[in-house]
Protein backbone atom coordinates (compact mmCIF):
# COMPACT_ATOMS: atom_id res chain seq x y z
CA UNK A 1 0.00 0.00 0.00
CA UNK A 2 2.91 2.28 0.61
CA UNK A 3 4.54 1.51 -2.71
CA UNK A 4 4.78 4.47 -5.00
CA UNK A 5 3.73 3.25 -8.41
CA UNK A 6 4.50 6.36 -10.45
CA UNK A 7 7.90 6.00 -12.07
CA UNK A 8 10.29 8.81 -11.30
CA UNK A 9 11.04 11.09 -14.23
CA UNK A 10 14.64 11.74 -14.87
CA UNK A 11 16.44 14.94 -13.99
CA UNK A 12 15.45 18.22 -12.42
CA UNK A 13 11.86 18.32 -13.59
CA UNK A 14 11.17 14.86 -12.25
CA UNK A 15 12.71 15.84 -8.95
CA UNK A 16 10.58 18.98 -8.79
CA UNK A 17 7.31 17.23 -9.57
CA UNK A 18 7.92 14.16 -7.42
CA UNK A 19 4.84 12.70 -5.73
CA UNK A 20 6.81 11.45 -2.75
CA UNK A 21 9.46 13.95 -1.72
CA UNK A 22 12.35 12.56 0.27
CA UNK A 23 13.17 15.46 2.55
CA UNK A 24 11.69 18.60 4.01
CA UNK A 25 13.67 20.73 1.53
CA UNK A 26 12.53 18.58 -1.38
CA UNK A 27 8.88 18.94 -0.31
CA UNK A 28 9.22 22.72 -0.16
CA UNK A 29 10.81 22.83 -3.60
CA UNK A 30 7.97 20.73 -5.03
CA UNK A 31 5.42 23.11 -3.50
CA UNK A 32 7.28 26.15 -4.85
CA UNK A 33 7.56 24.66 -8.31
CA UNK A 34 3.83 23.88 -8.42
CA UNK A 35 3.09 27.48 -7.41
CA UNK A 36 5.49 28.80 -10.03
CA UNK A 37 3.83 26.70 -12.71
CA UNK A 38 0.36 27.96 -11.92
CA UNK A 39 1.73 31.52 -11.93
CA UNK A 40 3.23 31.04 -15.38
CA UNK A 41 0.01 29.44 -16.61
CA UNK A 42 -1.96 32.53 -15.57
CA UNK A 43 -0.81 35.04 -18.19
CA UNK A 44 -2.11 38.25 -16.66
CA UNK A 45 -0.70 37.37 -13.26
CA UNK A 46 2.60 36.56 -14.89
CA UNK A 47 2.55 39.92 -16.66
CA UNK A 48 1.97 41.60 -13.29
CA UNK A 49 4.77 39.53 -11.80
CA UNK A 50 7.12 40.58 -14.61
CA UNK A 51 6.25 44.26 -14.03
CA UNK A 52 7.18 43.90 -10.36
CA UNK A 53 10.40 42.08 -11.25
CA UNK A 54 11.16 44.87 -13.71
CA UNK A 55 10.55 47.46 -10.98
CA UNK A 56 13.00 45.66 -8.71
CA UNK A 57 15.61 45.39 -11.48
CA UNK A 58 15.23 49.05 -12.40
CA UNK A 59 15.66 50.03 -8.75
CA UNK A 60 18.78 47.88 -8.40
CA UNK A 61 20.40 49.02 -11.64
CA UNK A 62 19.25 52.66 -11.45
CA UNK A 63 22.78 54.12 -11.84
CA UNK A 64 23.27 52.12 -15.04
CA UNK A 65 19.90 52.96 -16.58
CA UNK A 66 19.81 56.64 -15.73
CA UNK A 67 21.24 58.94 -18.38
CA UNK A 68 21.69 61.91 -16.08
CA UNK A 69 22.08 62.68 -12.41
CA UNK A 70 18.51 62.91 -11.07
CA UNK A 71 19.10 65.96 -8.89
CA UNK A 72 21.47 68.12 -10.94
CA UNK A 73 19.71 71.18 -12.25
CA UNK A 74 20.41 72.69 -15.61
CA UNK A 75 18.64 75.99 -15.98
CA UNK A 76 19.67 76.27 -19.64
CA UNK A 77 17.65 73.16 -20.49
CA UNK A 78 14.38 73.53 -18.60
CA UNK A 79 11.03 72.18 -19.78
CA UNK A 80 12.48 70.34 -22.76
CA UNK A 81 9.98 68.04 -24.53
CA UNK A 82 10.73 64.29 -24.77
CA UNK A 83 13.53 63.14 -27.09
CA UNK A 84 15.47 66.39 -27.20
CA UNK A 85 19.17 66.68 -26.45
CA UNK A 86 19.38 63.14 -25.10
CA UNK A 87 16.60 63.65 -22.58
CA UNK A 88 14.40 60.60 -23.35
CA UNK A 89 11.40 61.90 -21.44
CA UNK A 90 12.31 65.57 -21.48
CA UNK A 91 13.24 67.76 -18.54
CA UNK A 92 11.29 69.48 -15.77
CA UNK A 93 11.15 73.09 -14.71
CA UNK A 94 14.63 72.91 -13.15
CA UNK A 95 16.15 71.20 -16.15
CA UNK A 96 16.42 67.79 -14.44
CA UNK A 97 16.13 64.73 -16.64
CA UNK A 98 12.70 63.15 -16.08
CA UNK A 99 13.74 59.66 -17.25
CA UNK A 100 16.56 59.54 -14.70
CA UNK A 101 14.32 60.89 -11.97
CA UNK A 102 11.71 58.22 -12.65
CA UNK A 103 14.42 55.52 -12.61
CA UNK A 104 15.75 56.70 -9.26
CA UNK A 105 12.17 57.27 -8.02
CA UNK A 106 11.54 53.54 -8.40
CA UNK A 107 13.89 53.03 -5.44
CA UNK A 108 11.71 55.23 -3.26
CA UNK A 109 8.56 53.51 -4.45
CA UNK A 110 10.04 50.08 -3.77
CA UNK A 111 11.26 51.23 -0.36
CA UNK A 112 7.74 52.40 0.54
CA UNK A 113 6.11 49.24 -0.78
CA UNK A 114 8.54 46.90 0.94
CA UNK A 115 8.36 48.64 4.28
CA UNK A 116 4.59 48.90 4.33
CA UNK A 117 4.21 45.32 3.08
CA UNK A 118 6.33 44.00 5.94
CA UNK A 119 4.85 46.05 8.75
CA UNK A 120 1.13 46.67 8.29
CA UNK A 121 0.04 43.12 7.29
CA UNK A 122 2.17 41.48 9.99
CA UNK A 123 0.73 43.77 12.65
CA UNK A 124 -2.80 43.32 11.30
CA UNK A 125 -2.34 39.56 11.19
CA UNK A 126 -1.14 39.50 14.78
CA UNK A 127 -4.03 41.63 16.06
CA UNK A 128 -6.62 39.72 14.02
CA UNK A 129 -5.51 36.20 14.88
CA UNK A 130 -4.96 36.91 18.57
CA UNK A 131 -8.35 38.58 18.73
CA UNK A 132 -10.12 35.80 16.85
CA UNK A 133 -8.42 32.93 18.64
CA UNK A 134 -8.57 34.18 22.22
CA UNK A 135 -12.02 35.74 21.95
CA UNK A 136 -13.66 37.27 25.02
CA UNK A 137 -12.54 40.67 26.26
CA UNK A 138 -9.28 40.55 24.29
CA UNK A 139 -11.35 40.29 21.12
CA UNK A 140 -13.63 43.13 22.17
CA UNK A 141 -10.79 45.51 23.04
CA UNK A 142 -8.68 44.78 19.97
CA UNK A 143 -11.60 44.96 17.56
CA UNK A 144 -12.91 48.24 18.97
CA UNK A 145 -9.43 49.75 18.49
CA UNK A 146 -9.51 48.43 14.95
CA UNK A 147 -12.93 49.99 14.46
CA UNK A 148 -11.63 53.36 15.59
CA UNK A 149 -8.80 53.21 13.05
CA UNK A 150 -11.19 52.05 10.34
CA UNK A 151 -13.54 54.95 11.01
CA UNK A 152 -11.04 57.49 9.62
CA UNK A 153 -10.50 57.92 5.90
CA UNK A 154 -7.02 56.56 5.26
CA UNK A 155 -5.49 59.60 3.62
CA UNK A 156 -6.86 61.97 6.24
CA UNK A 157 -5.49 59.85 9.07
CA UNK A 158 -2.14 59.56 7.28
CA UNK A 159 -2.14 63.34 6.87
CA UNK A 160 -2.77 63.76 10.58
CA UNK A 161 0.07 61.38 11.48
CA UNK A 162 2.49 63.02 9.06
CA UNK A 163 1.71 66.49 10.29
CA UNK A 164 2.18 65.31 13.86
CA UNK A 165 5.41 63.44 13.13
CA UNK A 166 6.83 65.87 10.60
CA UNK A 167 7.04 65.61 6.82
CA UNK A 168 9.40 63.09 5.26
CA UNK A 169 9.44 59.74 3.54
CA UNK A 170 9.99 57.66 6.71
CA UNK A 171 7.12 59.32 8.51
CA UNK A 172 4.95 58.95 5.42
CA UNK A 173 5.64 55.20 5.46
CA UNK A 174 4.93 55.02 9.17
CA UNK A 175 1.68 56.91 8.68
CA UNK A 176 0.62 54.64 5.82
CA UNK A 177 1.40 51.53 7.87
CA UNK A 178 -0.52 52.87 10.83
CA UNK A 179 -3.56 53.40 8.65
CA UNK A 180 -3.23 50.23 6.55
CA UNK A 181 -3.31 47.50 9.21
CA UNK A 182 -6.99 47.50 10.32
CA UNK A 183 -8.42 45.80 7.19
CA UNK A 184 -5.81 43.04 7.56
CA UNK A 185 -6.78 42.57 11.18
CA UNK A 186 -10.41 42.20 10.11
CA UNK A 187 -9.61 39.63 7.44
CA UNK A 188 -7.33 37.68 9.75
CA UNK A 189 -9.94 37.63 12.51
CA UNK A 190 -12.68 36.43 10.16
CA UNK A 191 -10.40 33.65 8.90
CA UNK A 192 -9.39 32.72 12.43
CA UNK A 193 -13.02 32.39 13.52
CA UNK A 194 -13.64 29.82 10.80
CA UNK A 195 -10.43 27.94 11.61
CA UNK A 196 -10.35 27.94 15.41
CA UNK A 197 -13.01 25.28 15.85
CA UNK A 198 -11.72 22.94 13.18
CA UNK A 199 -10.55 19.46 14.05
CA UNK A 200 -6.91 20.05 13.20
CA UNK A 201 -6.75 22.86 15.74
CA UNK A 202 -8.52 20.63 18.29
CA UNK A 203 -5.96 17.92 17.56
CA UNK A 204 -2.97 20.15 18.26
CA UNK A 205 -4.69 21.49 21.39
CA UNK A 206 -5.04 17.92 22.62
CA UNK A 207 -1.35 17.44 22.05
CA UNK A 208 -0.60 20.20 24.47
CA UNK A 209 0.41 23.07 22.20
CA UNK A 210 0.25 26.54 23.72
CA UNK A 211 -1.79 29.43 22.37
CA UNK A 212 1.16 31.22 20.81
CA UNK A 213 2.30 28.11 18.96
CA UNK A 214 -1.22 27.46 17.67
CA UNK A 215 -1.68 31.05 16.50
CA UNK A 216 1.73 31.37 14.82
CA UNK A 217 2.19 27.84 13.55
CA UNK A 218 -1.31 26.70 12.75
CA UNK A 219 -3.57 29.68 12.22
CA UNK A 220 -1.14 32.01 10.44
CA UNK A 221 -0.46 29.63 7.54
CA UNK A 222 -4.21 29.39 6.92
CA UNK A 223 -4.63 33.19 6.86
CA UNK A 224 -1.61 33.75 4.64
CA UNK A 225 -3.13 33.24 1.22
CA UNK A 226 -6.04 35.63 1.61
CA UNK A 227 -3.72 38.14 3.25
CA UNK A 228 -1.08 37.97 0.51
CA UNK A 229 -3.77 38.55 -2.10
CA UNK A 230 -5.17 41.48 -0.18
CA UNK A 231 -1.74 43.03 0.39
CA UNK A 232 -0.84 42.71 -3.28
CA UNK A 233 -4.10 44.32 -4.31
CA UNK A 234 -3.58 47.06 -1.71
CA UNK A 235 -0.07 47.83 -2.94
CA UNK A 236 -1.44 49.96 -5.73
CA UNK A 237 -3.41 51.95 -3.17
CA UNK A 238 -0.34 52.28 -0.94
CA UNK A 239 1.76 53.60 -3.82
CA UNK A 240 -1.03 56.04 -4.60
CA UNK A 241 -1.27 57.14 -0.97
CA UNK A 242 2.48 57.66 -0.84
CA UNK A 243 2.30 59.57 -4.09
CA UNK A 244 -0.64 61.55 -2.71
CA UNK A 245 1.34 62.48 0.40
CA UNK A 246 4.25 63.44 -1.85
CA UNK A 247 1.88 65.47 -3.99
CA UNK A 248 0.63 67.33 -0.92
CA UNK A 249 4.23 68.00 0.10
CA UNK A 250 4.03 65.75 3.18
CA UNK A 251 5.89 62.74 1.81
CA UNK A 252 9.27 62.73 0.15
CA UNK A 253 10.78 66.19 0.17
CA UNK A 254 11.48 68.17 -3.04
CA UNK A 255 14.95 67.21 -4.20
CA UNK A 256 14.24 63.49 -3.96
CA UNK A 257 12.64 62.12 -7.13
CA UNK A 258 9.47 60.68 -5.61
CA UNK A 259 6.84 60.11 -8.28
CA UNK A 260 3.98 61.84 -6.45
CA UNK A 261 6.13 64.88 -5.69
CA UNK A 262 7.15 64.96 -9.37
CA UNK A 263 3.53 65.09 -10.47
CA UNK A 264 2.92 67.81 -7.93
CA UNK A 265 5.71 70.00 -9.27
CA UNK A 266 4.62 69.35 -12.85
CA UNK A 267 1.06 70.34 -12.09
CA UNK A 268 1.64 74.03 -12.61
CA UNK A 269 2.95 73.44 -16.13
CA UNK A 270 0.40 70.83 -17.15
CA UNK A 271 -1.24 72.92 -19.88
CA UNK A 272 1.93 73.82 -21.77
CA UNK A 273 4.31 71.04 -20.76
CA UNK A 274 2.19 67.92 -20.32
CA UNK A 275 5.07 65.42 -20.03
CA UNK A 276 6.34 66.66 -16.67
CA UNK A 277 3.30 65.38 -14.77
CA UNK A 278 2.36 62.62 -17.21
CA UNK A 279 5.57 60.59 -17.15
CA UNK A 280 5.71 59.92 -13.39
CA UNK A 281 1.94 59.42 -13.56
CA UNK A 282 2.47 56.67 -16.14
CA UNK A 283 5.11 55.08 -13.92
CA UNK A 284 2.66 55.00 -10.99
CA UNK A 285 -0.01 53.62 -13.30
CA UNK A 286 2.20 50.80 -14.63
CA UNK A 287 3.45 49.69 -11.22
CA UNK A 288 -0.05 49.84 -9.70
CA UNK A 289 -1.37 47.83 -12.63
CA UNK A 290 1.39 45.28 -12.11
CA UNK A 291 0.47 44.80 -8.45
CA UNK A 292 -3.21 44.57 -9.28
CA UNK A 293 -2.69 41.94 -11.98
CA UNK A 294 -0.42 39.92 -9.70
CA UNK A 295 -2.91 40.18 -6.83
CA UNK A 296 -5.77 39.00 -9.00
CA UNK A 297 -3.72 36.08 -10.25
CA UNK A 298 -2.52 35.16 -6.77
CA UNK A 299 -6.11 34.98 -5.63
CA UNK A 300 -6.69 32.24 -8.18
CA UNK A 301 -3.42 30.49 -7.43
CA UNK A 302 -3.55 30.59 -3.64
CA UNK A 303 -7.23 29.76 -3.23
CA UNK A 304 -7.05 26.96 -0.64
CA UNK A 305 -10.21 25.33 -1.91
CA UNK A 306 -8.66 24.92 -5.31
CA UNK A 307 -5.40 23.69 -3.86
CA UNK A 308 -7.16 20.99 -1.87
CA UNK A 309 -9.05 19.46 -4.76
CA UNK B 1 -15.32 -14.80 27.70
CA UNK B 2 -18.38 -12.57 27.86
CA UNK B 3 -17.19 -9.11 28.44
CA UNK B 4 -19.65 -8.36 31.21
CA UNK B 5 -17.69 -10.80 33.37
CA UNK B 6 -14.52 -8.97 32.44
CA UNK B 7 -15.96 -5.80 33.78
CA UNK B 8 -17.11 -7.41 37.00
CA UNK B 9 -13.74 -8.90 37.84
CA UNK B 10 -11.95 -6.77 40.39
CA UNK B 11 -8.47 -7.50 39.03
CA UNK B 12 -8.72 -5.36 35.93
CA UNK B 13 -7.96 -1.74 36.80
CA UNK B 14 -10.33 0.91 35.55
CA UNK B 15 -8.68 3.09 32.91
CA UNK B 16 -11.42 5.66 32.60
CA UNK B 17 -14.14 6.28 35.15
CA UNK B 18 -16.79 8.87 34.43
CA UNK B 19 -19.31 9.61 37.18
CA UNK B 20 -22.45 11.71 36.70
CA UNK B 21 -21.01 13.82 33.92
CA UNK B 22 -23.05 16.81 32.82
CA UNK B 23 -21.98 18.92 29.86
CA UNK B 24 -23.50 22.32 29.16
CA UNK B 25 -23.59 24.55 26.14
CA UNK B 26 -24.38 28.24 26.36
CA UNK B 27 -24.74 30.50 29.35
CA UNK B 28 -27.54 31.71 31.64
CA UNK B 29 -31.05 31.15 30.35
CA UNK B 30 -29.71 29.81 27.08
CA UNK B 31 -27.83 27.08 28.90
CA UNK B 32 -28.48 23.68 27.45
CA UNK B 33 -27.58 20.44 29.17
CA UNK B 34 -26.26 18.32 26.30
CA UNK B 35 -25.13 15.41 28.45
CA UNK B 36 -27.12 14.38 31.51
CA UNK B 37 -25.71 12.32 34.37
CA UNK B 38 -23.63 10.03 32.27
CA UNK B 39 -21.60 7.44 34.15
CA UNK B 40 -19.41 4.89 32.45
CA UNK B 41 -16.33 3.03 33.48
CA UNK B 42 -13.95 1.41 31.07
CA UNK B 43 -11.54 -1.31 32.12
CA UNK B 44 -7.91 -0.93 31.09
CA UNK B 45 -7.42 -2.62 27.76
CA UNK B 46 -11.17 -2.63 27.16
CA UNK B 47 -13.08 -1.28 24.26
CA UNK B 48 -16.21 0.63 25.06
CA UNK B 49 -18.79 1.67 22.51
CA UNK B 50 -21.07 4.67 22.77
CA UNK B 51 -23.92 4.49 20.30
CA UNK B 52 -26.89 6.67 19.61
CA UNK B 53 -28.42 8.82 16.95
CA UNK B 54 -27.05 12.19 15.85
CA UNK B 55 -27.29 14.80 18.59
CA UNK B 56 -27.55 12.29 21.41
CA UNK B 57 -24.46 13.75 23.07
CA UNK B 58 -22.09 10.88 22.48
CA UNK B 59 -19.36 12.94 20.82
CA UNK B 60 -19.80 15.60 23.49
CA UNK B 61 -18.82 13.05 26.15
CA UNK B 62 -15.54 12.48 24.32
CA UNK B 63 -14.95 16.20 23.93
CA UNK B 64 -15.47 16.73 27.67
CA UNK B 65 -13.13 13.88 28.59
CA UNK B 66 -10.46 15.08 26.19
CA UNK B 67 -10.75 18.64 27.49
CA UNK B 68 -11.97 20.28 24.30
CA UNK B 69 -15.21 21.18 26.04
CA UNK B 70 -14.66 22.69 29.47
CA UNK B 71 -18.15 23.52 30.65
CA UNK B 72 -18.91 20.30 32.48
CA UNK B 73 -19.29 18.93 35.98
CA UNK B 74 -19.09 15.51 37.54
CA UNK B 75 -15.94 13.48 37.99
CA UNK B 76 -13.71 12.01 35.36
CA UNK B 77 -10.90 9.83 36.63
CA UNK B 78 -8.16 8.49 34.43
CA UNK B 79 -6.19 5.56 35.82
CA UNK B 80 -7.72 6.32 39.20
CA UNK B 81 -6.82 9.99 39.29
CA UNK B 82 -9.50 12.64 38.85
CA UNK B 83 -8.62 15.09 36.09
CA UNK B 84 -8.76 18.85 36.32
CA UNK B 85 -10.33 20.95 33.63
CA UNK B 86 -7.03 22.49 32.71
CA UNK B 87 -5.12 19.99 30.62
CA UNK B 88 -1.62 19.22 31.69
CA UNK B 89 1.13 18.03 29.42
CA UNK B 90 1.17 14.61 31.08
CA UNK B 91 -2.54 14.23 30.40
CA UNK B 92 -1.86 14.68 26.67
CA UNK B 93 0.35 11.63 26.84
CA UNK B 94 -2.44 9.61 28.46
CA UNK B 95 -5.42 10.37 26.25
CA UNK B 96 -5.51 11.13 22.56
CA UNK B 97 -8.35 11.39 20.08
CA UNK B 98 -9.06 10.40 16.49
CA UNK B 99 -11.56 12.63 14.78
CA UNK B 100 -14.46 11.81 12.54
CA UNK B 101 -13.56 13.53 9.31
CA UNK B 102 -10.01 12.95 8.06
CA UNK B 103 -10.55 15.68 5.48
CA UNK B 104 -10.92 18.22 8.31
CA UNK B 105 -8.61 16.87 10.98
CA UNK B 106 -5.26 17.27 9.22
CA UNK B 107 -3.78 20.72 8.80
CA UNK B 108 -4.01 21.37 5.03
CA UNK B 109 -0.78 23.40 4.91
CA UNK B 110 1.36 21.12 7.03
CA UNK B 111 3.21 18.16 5.64
CA UNK B 112 2.61 14.75 7.20
CA UNK B 113 6.09 15.08 8.67
CA UNK B 114 5.21 18.26 10.50
CA UNK B 115 1.84 16.90 11.68
CA UNK B 116 3.50 13.85 13.19
CA UNK B 117 6.67 15.41 14.54
CA UNK B 118 5.14 18.46 16.20
CA UNK B 119 3.69 16.56 19.20
CA UNK B 120 7.06 14.85 19.65
CA UNK B 121 8.86 18.17 19.70
CA UNK B 122 6.27 19.60 22.09
CA UNK B 123 6.87 16.78 24.54
CA UNK B 124 10.64 16.71 23.96
CA UNK B 125 10.85 13.15 22.67
CA UNK B 126 14.13 11.97 21.24
CA UNK B 127 14.76 10.15 17.91
CA UNK B 128 12.04 12.15 16.19
CA UNK B 129 12.99 11.00 12.68
CA UNK B 130 12.88 7.33 13.60
CA UNK B 131 9.64 7.69 15.52
CA UNK B 132 7.87 9.43 12.62
CA UNK B 133 9.03 6.81 10.13
CA UNK B 134 8.06 3.98 12.49
CA UNK B 135 4.63 5.54 13.12
CA UNK B 136 3.96 5.68 9.38
CA UNK B 137 4.99 2.04 9.01
CA UNK B 138 2.80 1.07 11.98
CA UNK B 139 -0.32 2.46 10.35
CA UNK B 140 0.51 0.77 7.06
CA UNK B 141 1.64 3.79 5.07
CA UNK B 142 5.42 3.70 4.96
CA UNK B 143 8.10 6.35 5.06
CA UNK B 144 7.52 7.50 1.47
CA UNK B 145 4.42 9.35 2.69
CA UNK B 146 6.37 11.41 5.16
CA UNK B 147 6.83 14.60 3.18
CA UNK B 148 3.52 14.64 1.40
CA UNK B 149 0.68 17.00 2.10
CA UNK B 150 -2.83 15.91 3.09
CA UNK B 151 -4.31 16.86 -0.28
CA UNK B 152 -2.10 14.24 -1.90
CA UNK B 153 -3.69 11.46 0.18
CA UNK B 154 -6.96 9.56 -0.04
CA UNK B 155 -9.50 9.58 2.79
CA UNK B 156 -8.33 6.25 4.15
CA UNK B 157 -4.68 7.32 4.03
CA UNK B 158 -5.53 10.54 5.80
CA UNK B 159 -7.30 8.64 8.56
CA UNK B 160 -4.23 6.45 8.94
CA UNK B 161 -2.15 9.59 9.38
CA UNK B 162 -4.67 10.87 11.94
CA UNK B 163 -4.38 7.58 13.85
CA UNK B 164 -0.58 7.78 13.66
CA UNK B 165 -0.76 11.32 15.04
CA UNK B 166 -2.92 10.19 17.98
CA UNK B 167 -0.41 7.42 18.71
CA UNK B 168 2.70 9.64 18.54
CA UNK B 169 2.57 10.46 22.24
CA UNK B 170 2.05 6.80 23.15
CA UNK B 171 -1.25 7.30 25.00
CA UNK B 172 -3.00 4.62 27.06
CA UNK B 173 -6.49 5.65 26.06
CA UNK B 174 -7.69 6.46 22.58
CA UNK B 175 -10.94 8.31 22.03
CA UNK B 176 -12.39 7.44 18.64
CA UNK B 177 -15.05 9.81 17.36
CA UNK B 178 -16.77 7.96 14.53
CA UNK B 179 -13.42 7.14 12.96
CA UNK B 180 -14.88 5.47 9.88
CA UNK B 181 -18.12 7.28 9.16
CA UNK B 182 -16.54 9.62 6.60
CA UNK B 183 -14.87 6.79 4.68
CA UNK B 184 -15.83 4.43 1.89
CA UNK B 185 -17.27 1.10 2.99
CA UNK B 186 -14.26 -0.77 1.61
CA UNK B 187 -11.83 1.47 3.50
CA UNK B 188 -13.88 1.32 6.71
CA UNK B 189 -12.99 -2.33 7.27
CA UNK B 190 -9.28 -1.63 6.73
CA UNK B 191 -9.28 1.17 9.27
CA UNK B 192 -11.25 -0.89 11.82
CA UNK B 193 -8.84 -3.80 11.43
CA UNK B 194 -5.91 -1.43 11.83
CA UNK B 195 -7.45 -0.05 15.02
CA UNK B 196 -8.05 -3.57 16.37
CA UNK B 197 -4.48 -4.62 15.60
CA UNK B 198 -3.04 -1.53 17.24
CA UNK B 199 -5.14 -2.08 20.35
CA UNK B 200 -3.95 -5.66 20.65
CA UNK B 201 -0.33 -4.72 20.06
CA UNK B 202 -0.19 -1.75 22.39
CA UNK B 203 -2.84 -2.79 24.94
CA UNK B 204 -4.77 0.42 24.48
CA UNK B 205 -8.13 1.30 25.90
CA UNK B 206 -10.67 2.44 23.33
CA UNK B 207 -13.77 4.51 23.66
CA UNK B 208 -15.53 4.41 20.37
CA UNK B 209 -18.38 6.68 19.45
CA UNK B 210 -20.46 5.69 16.49
CA UNK B 211 -23.95 5.35 15.15
CA UNK B 212 -22.99 2.26 13.21
CA UNK B 213 -23.94 -0.80 15.25
CA UNK B 214 -21.95 -3.13 13.00
CA UNK B 215 -18.80 -1.19 13.90
CA UNK B 216 -19.50 -1.53 17.63
CA UNK B 217 -20.27 -5.21 17.28
CA UNK B 218 -16.91 -5.63 15.56
CA UNK B 219 -14.83 -3.48 17.88
CA UNK B 220 -16.31 -3.33 21.37
CA UNK B 221 -16.88 -5.57 24.37
CA UNK B 222 -19.34 -3.28 26.05
CA UNK B 223 -21.84 -0.81 24.73
CA UNK B 224 -23.73 2.12 26.16
CA UNK B 225 -26.72 3.40 24.24
CA UNK B 226 -27.33 7.12 24.46
CA UNK B 227 -30.45 9.05 23.66
CA UNK B 228 -31.08 12.76 24.27
CA UNK B 229 -27.95 13.13 26.38
CA UNK B 230 -28.67 10.18 28.67
CA UNK B 231 -27.48 6.62 28.77
CA UNK B 232 -30.57 4.47 28.36
CA UNK B 233 -28.90 1.10 28.42
CA UNK B 234 -25.56 -0.55 29.00
CA UNK B 235 -25.05 -4.01 27.60
CA UNK B 236 -22.42 -6.50 26.63
CA UNK B 237 -21.74 -7.13 22.98
CA UNK B 238 -23.33 -10.60 23.21
CA UNK B 239 -26.65 -9.10 24.27
CA UNK B 240 -26.56 -6.84 21.27
CA UNK B 241 -25.65 -9.60 18.86
CA UNK B 242 -28.55 -11.67 20.18
CA UNK B 243 -30.83 -8.65 19.77
CA UNK B 244 -32.07 -8.93 23.35
CA UNK B 245 -31.93 -5.38 24.62
CA UNK B 246 -33.97 -4.27 27.62
CA UNK B 247 -34.85 -0.77 26.57
CA UNK B 248 -37.38 0.16 23.93
CA UNK B 249 -35.09 2.75 22.32
CA UNK B 250 -32.28 0.22 21.91
CA UNK B 251 -34.67 -2.18 20.24
CA UNK B 252 -35.67 0.50 17.75
CA UNK B 253 -32.04 1.31 17.11
CA UNK B 254 -31.25 -2.35 16.48
CA UNK B 255 -34.19 -2.74 14.14
CA UNK B 256 -33.22 0.39 12.27
CA UNK B 257 -29.70 -0.92 11.85
CA UNK B 258 -30.99 -3.90 9.93
CA UNK B 259 -32.03 -1.54 7.20
CA UNK B 260 -35.28 -1.33 5.32
CA UNK B 261 -37.38 -4.46 5.66
CA UNK B 262 -40.23 -4.91 3.23
CA UNK B 263 -43.38 -6.17 4.94
CA UNK B 264 -44.44 -9.79 4.55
Amino acid sequence: MSIDTTPHDQGMKGWLTSESPESRFHAQMVQLYAGWQSLVANRLAFLGFMIIVLLVLVAIFAPLLATHDPSIQNLKATLLPPFTDGHILGTDDSGRDIWSRIIYGSRITLFIVALVAFTAPVFGLLVGTVSGYLGGWVDTVLMRITDIFLAFPRLVLALAFVSALGAGIENAILAISLTAWPPYARIARAETLTIRNSDYIAAIQLQGAGRLRIILGHIWPMCMSSLIVRVTLDMAGIILTAAGLGFLGLGAQPPSPEWGAMISSGRQFIHDHWWIATMPGLAIFIVSLGFNLLGDGLRDILDPKKAQS
Amino acid sequence: MPSSENMMSKQTPIALDIQSLNVYFGEGHERFRAVKDVSISVAAGGSYGLVGESGSGKSTVLRAVSGLVTNWDGTVAVNGEPISKKREMAYCRTIQMVFQDPYASLHPRHSIDRTLSEPLRLHKFDNIDDRVNQALVDVGLGASFRFRFPHQLSGGQRQRVAIARALMLEPDILLLDEPTSALDVSVQAEILNLLSDIRKKRQLTYILVTHDLAVVAHMCDEIAVMSHGEIVEVMGVETMRDSKPQHEYTRELLEASEGYQPEA
